[in-house]
């Protein structure tokens, strides 16, 4: 087999530090921490990378894929097209084999030979006896089922010109405290590098060169990010219940409490967590607090959404903060549980039956996934309303590469308008939904706070501006347009659209979140063609201003989301009275991340169709 | 924060209604200065008759006897008729009308955010038997310490007399409709699930409900009552075992309780073997007077076995079944600072940036 690959005359692909490795792996047998060092040692040699995750709802046995781009311009999106694949897995191995590009490389384990018609005379082949290599050299089962994996890194920093002393460097930060594990983990990687140092010329024409483009980054997920946030903004309260892709938001929450959130006098927690019996009692729990005063969230995704909705319009209506995380995932239904998605605009925008309007805030990368963690909770408070960060799979569940996180110690929570028992003895006559100031925001209390002034009645019914239960339809709709002015007042405590510069009058993009990785390339790559176009990343909703006034500027905006129904069109239609026709939907909702070739192509498409029409279709 | 902003109440915006505000010279006051009238809440928009009544005076007598501070207490309900309740006690404190069958959620969340003060759930047998079942089993297995009370009529008295999931096998509403099926005891299965603190009683007896309300509020835990108040409108039938001639017949108290506030010092003794005091976590005690059946409330088994026992003669088990003073709430399980979360602020609960510098420095 290896006398085959050597003699093949196969020009492998030259590429430096721009290409896709993806491992193909069965769930369960411990790749991933062996695949995640491979990504974290790329990001120590001050390469750019995004590793993506792409996972089957299941424990063990399924296949599992872990796709890394590495990309020295720092396009982070995913690409198209394999360029080395770690064929560990023989249930997909055909498929697998045929994901990758003409010129491209295949690792496999040899110790098992290749059936024929998996050889492919366009591309390079790297067979490695993994298993073999595994018995002979550790003697418990378990190792020599796990080590295969570390095994591989190891011959792919013989092939791919990994620095070695970062990976042993990886492992013993890993296996900080549990020292016994190092050892035989650098072992593992020795073999490998060993054994393709002997028998394959290393390194491969497409390879890693150290670069400095990752000073001072970091490389972390946003569902991290996102708990770390809470801990930051001051949340005292999670509820929630266990939801993929929603689950490590909590555990990153737990993890930094015990951390963080110890009083060191008694050893006592500042914070609870509690696993609820279901999605709506999370919900009822962070609505109890909320209303109590406490900084309450919880988090959930797709199905957990759907439990919620009568809970989200009991907290529009009665006007009690909370913030709920919503890690989008493919729906409709259970739909696909590890798969990633923009699907839940509308759902959350209008939770719930009745007229409602949810805030809803769009982090793109784990540094907004922190910030708007944290001051969802003061935009909560300050509106006395839900607030939902609409993150996703894809943000949530991989590492990214991104700015270090960064806290101001001068800035100070915000609570809103609580008025407590020194301001209560001023007030004659105290009505908690008064709109005192005008901009729709009333003045709530906290229980408890004076002996007999502030009191009120919460409730999902009717009610005045004294929190009185009502059925006058004139009361009512008093209160409904006070909630629209909220609303209104809310925009201004949201994160600004971020407009790329003016370059066009014609031609605009309009996406959110994680639609944001593949820009960068559209434009660079369009550019090169000729074609220029204007960008505006909205990252809140209801939307600012300068939203529609971005359409109004340009003749056409591309508007880039990943769902089938054009949600944030939709959006965009009923807020900002978009004409259809200024829009053109370009989208994408196969459960992965949508690619910068698949924009560019829709986009070029349109064009095209434009020059032989004269007018663009929308 | 201007007074003006705040205008005094004009007519037209007045949609419910106030209780007048006079107030007899000789009203008795209590401990802490106030009268009954500090503990009443707004009028009864039930139908007359309604033992749900009761329970709101029930309420409002012990609160005031125990010269409890109606702002310390806030009071949370679900949806229907037991969940109006809450308006029409302690107007002073805070009120909660959350979703039909959530109010355990919205209570836990609440008792959570704050540990110092009392927490009143309301609910019905609709609210916590059927649509709530889950919240409430999980309520109680998560020991929050709250005073939690069903106002059980068997029946949906807002939507007309449907049957509810607490009506007794064969027992009948007005419009005749009887219950094909087997009941939920709401007792049995809090003591199942570990409440600390269980009775069951009548809105029709004051007696045995005020001191029961008392002890509940004072218990550290879990304490639940399930109290029998017949809805005169949808089932109050002869045929009904929830109606008031029924309940009257046929409940039978296993124990009698007196409450003792904690300020009162015990002088009265009483004869060997025929009474026990139980002195609960904030110094305030209850005493049994044994009813001659050799019931022990501390016994979990024993207390199963009576009620069912008593449920097969279609006799009412009431007054305390069952308390347990020895188990944690869910505070002191979690370990929660002293402070109630929600008086921390910046300094208690911000890391700041130092901190995140170093984990900033794990991710590189």
């Amino acid at each position: 087999m290896s006398e085959l690959i050597q003699s093949s005359k196969v020009t492998g692909l030259t590429k430096v530090n721009d290409f896709v490795v993806k491992f193909a792996n069965v769930n369960g047998s411990g790749s991933a921490s062996a695949n995640g060092m491979f990504a974290k040692a790329v990001f120590r040699m001050g390469i750019p990378i995004s590793p993506h995750n792409i996972f089957p709802s299941n424990i063990q046995g399924l296949p599992t894929w872990f796709e890394v781009r590495i990309n020295e311009n720092g396009y982070l999106g995913r690409r198209e097209g394999v360029d080395l694949i770690v064929a560990m897995n023989e249930q997909t191995i055909g498929k697998d084999i045929s994901s990758v590009v003409p010129g491209g490389y295949v690792l496999y384990d040899s110790s098992k030979i290749l059936p024929n018609e998996l050889l492919r005379d366009d591309v390079t082949y790297l067979p490695i006896p993994l298993k073999d290599i595994c018995l002979e050299e550790f003697e418990k089962p378990t190792q020599r089922q796990l080590f295969k994996n570390i095994v591989y890194v190891g011959a792919l920093s013989a092939f791919l010109n990994i620095d070695f002393k970062v990976l042993t460097g990886l492992v013993s930060d890993q296996f900080r405290g549990k020292e016994k594990l190092i050892l035989p983990n650098i072992h593992a990687l020795e073999l490998g590098y060993q054994y393709a140092s002997d028998n394959f010329e290393c390194p491969l024409n497409l390879r890693l060169e150290k670069s400095d483009k990752n000073k001072g980054k970091i490389l972390m997920d946003g569902n991290t990010a996102t708990g770390l946030g809470s801990v930051y903004g001051g949340a005292t309260v999670a509820a929630w219940y266990p939801l993929t892709p929603s689950t490590s938001v909590v555990d990153s929450f737990a993890k930094y409490c015990k951390r963080l959130r110890i009083d060191a006098g008694t050893g006592k927690k500042k914070y609870s967590i509690v696993q609820a019996e279901d999605e709506l009692a999370a919900i009822g729990i962070a609505i109890g607090a909320g209303w109590n005063g406490a900084r309450a969230f919880t988090a959930t995704s797709g199905p957990g959404i759907s439990l919620m909705q009568e809970f989200l319009g009991l907290a529009y209506f009665s006007e009690v903060p909370i913030v709920l995380f919503n890690i989008q995932r493919v729906g409709p239904s259970t739909g696909m549980p590890t798969r990633s998605q923009q699907g839940d605009l509308l759902c959350c925008a209008y939770a719930s039956h009745g007229d409602t309007k949810h805030v809803l805030l769009f982090p793109a990368n784990p540094c907004e996934c922190f910030d708007y963690a944290a001051s969802a909770f003061d935009i909560a408070d300050r509106i006395q309303s839900p607030v939902i960060v609409m993150s996703d799979l894809e943000l949530g569940m991989n590492e990214q590469v991104c700015d270090p996180l960064n806290w101001d110690d001068k800035s100070r929570y915000d609570r809103g308008k609580v008025l407590n028992a020194e301001q209560l003895e001023e007030i004659e006559k105290y009505g908690r939904y008064l709109d005192s100031d005008g901009d729709g925001i009333p003045y709530r209390t906290y229980p408890g706070t004076h002996p007999h002034k502030g009191s009120y009645f919460t409730r999902g019914s009717s009610h005045d501006s004294y929190a009185a239960y009502t059925e006058d339809g004139t009361v009512y709709a008093e209160v409904m347009d006070r909630l629209t002015l909220k609303m209104k007042t809310a925009v201004s405590y949201l994160p600004e659209p971020v407009f790329s510069e003016t370059t066009s009058n014609s031609f605009g993009l309009a996406f959110i979140g994680t639609t944001t990785s593949a820009i960068n390339e559209v434009l660079d790559s369009l550019a090169k063609k000729g074609i220029a176009l204007d960008t505006m990343r909205i990252r809140a909703f209801p939307f600012h201003d300068s939203v529609t006034e971005f359409f109004d500027a340009h003749e056409l905006v591309y508007v880039i989301e990943q769902n089938r129904d054009a949600q944030l069109k939709s959006l965009l239609k009923i807020e900002c009275n978009i004409h259809e026709e200024k829009m053109h939907s370009i989208l994408s909702y196969d459960g992965v991340l949508i690619t910068a070739q698949h924009i560019e192509k829709s986009i070029i498409d349109s064009m095209i169709d434009v020059d032989a029409s004269g007018k663009v279709p929308a | 924060m201007q007074a003006e902003k705040f205008p005094r109440k004009t007519a037209a915006i007045m949609s419910y209604i106030n209780k007048p505000k006079f107030r007899h010279p000789q009203m008795q006051t209590n401990d802490i200065g106030l009268t009954r009238r500090d503990y009443e809440g707004t009028l009864t928009t039930l139908c007359g008759g309604c033992g749900h009544d009761s329970i709101s005076a029930a309420i409002i007598q012990a609160a005031a006897e125990m010269s409890l501070e109606p702002h310390r207490v806030a009071k949370i309900s679900g949806i229907g008729c037991s969940s109006k309740i809450p308006s029409y006690f302690l107007s002073k404190a805070h009120g909660f009308n959350s979703v039909h069958g959530r109010m355990p959620s919205v209570a836990t969340g609440a008792n959570i955010a704050n540990k110092e003060l009392y927490y009143v759930g309301v609910s019905g047998d609709g609210d916590s038997a059927s649509i709530g079942l889950g919240q409430f089993c999980h309520i109680v297995r998560r020991r929050i310490n709250m005073l939690y009370i069903v106002a059980n009529n068997g029946t949906y008295g807002l939507t007309k007399g449907q049957l509810s999931a607490t009506a007794d096998l064969g027992s009948r509403t007005k419009s005749g409709e009887e219950s094909q099926f087997d009941n939920i005891d709401m007792a049995t299965l809090a003591i199942e699930l570990g409440a600390s603190f269980v009775a069951r009683s009548f809105s029709g007896d004051k007696k045995q409900l005020i001191p029961l309300l008392q002890a509940g509020l004072s218990h550290k835990g879990f304490a639940f009552i399930d109290v029998i108040s017949p809805c005169v409108t949808f089932n109050n039938t002869d045929f009904s075992t929830h109606g008031y001639k029924n309940t009257w017949e046929n409940h039978i108290a296993l124990s009698e309780v007196d409450f003792v506030p904690m300020r009162e010092e015990i002088t009265t003794s009483y004869a060997a073997g025929k009474e026990k005091e139980i002195t609960l976590h904030d110094g305030s005690a209850i005493h049994l007077h044994k009813t001659g059946n050799d019931y022990d409330p501390t016994d979990k088994e024993n207390a199963l076995h009576h009620i069912n026992a008593y449920k097969k003669q279609g006799k009412i088990a009431t007054g305390l079944l069952y308390i347990n003073q020895s188990t944690s709430d869910l505070h002191e399980l979690q370990e929660t600072v002293d402070k109630p979360l929600n008086s921390l602020g910046n300094l208690e609960l911000c890391p700041g940036s130092e901190a995140l510098n170093d984990i900033n420095n794990t991710f590189r």
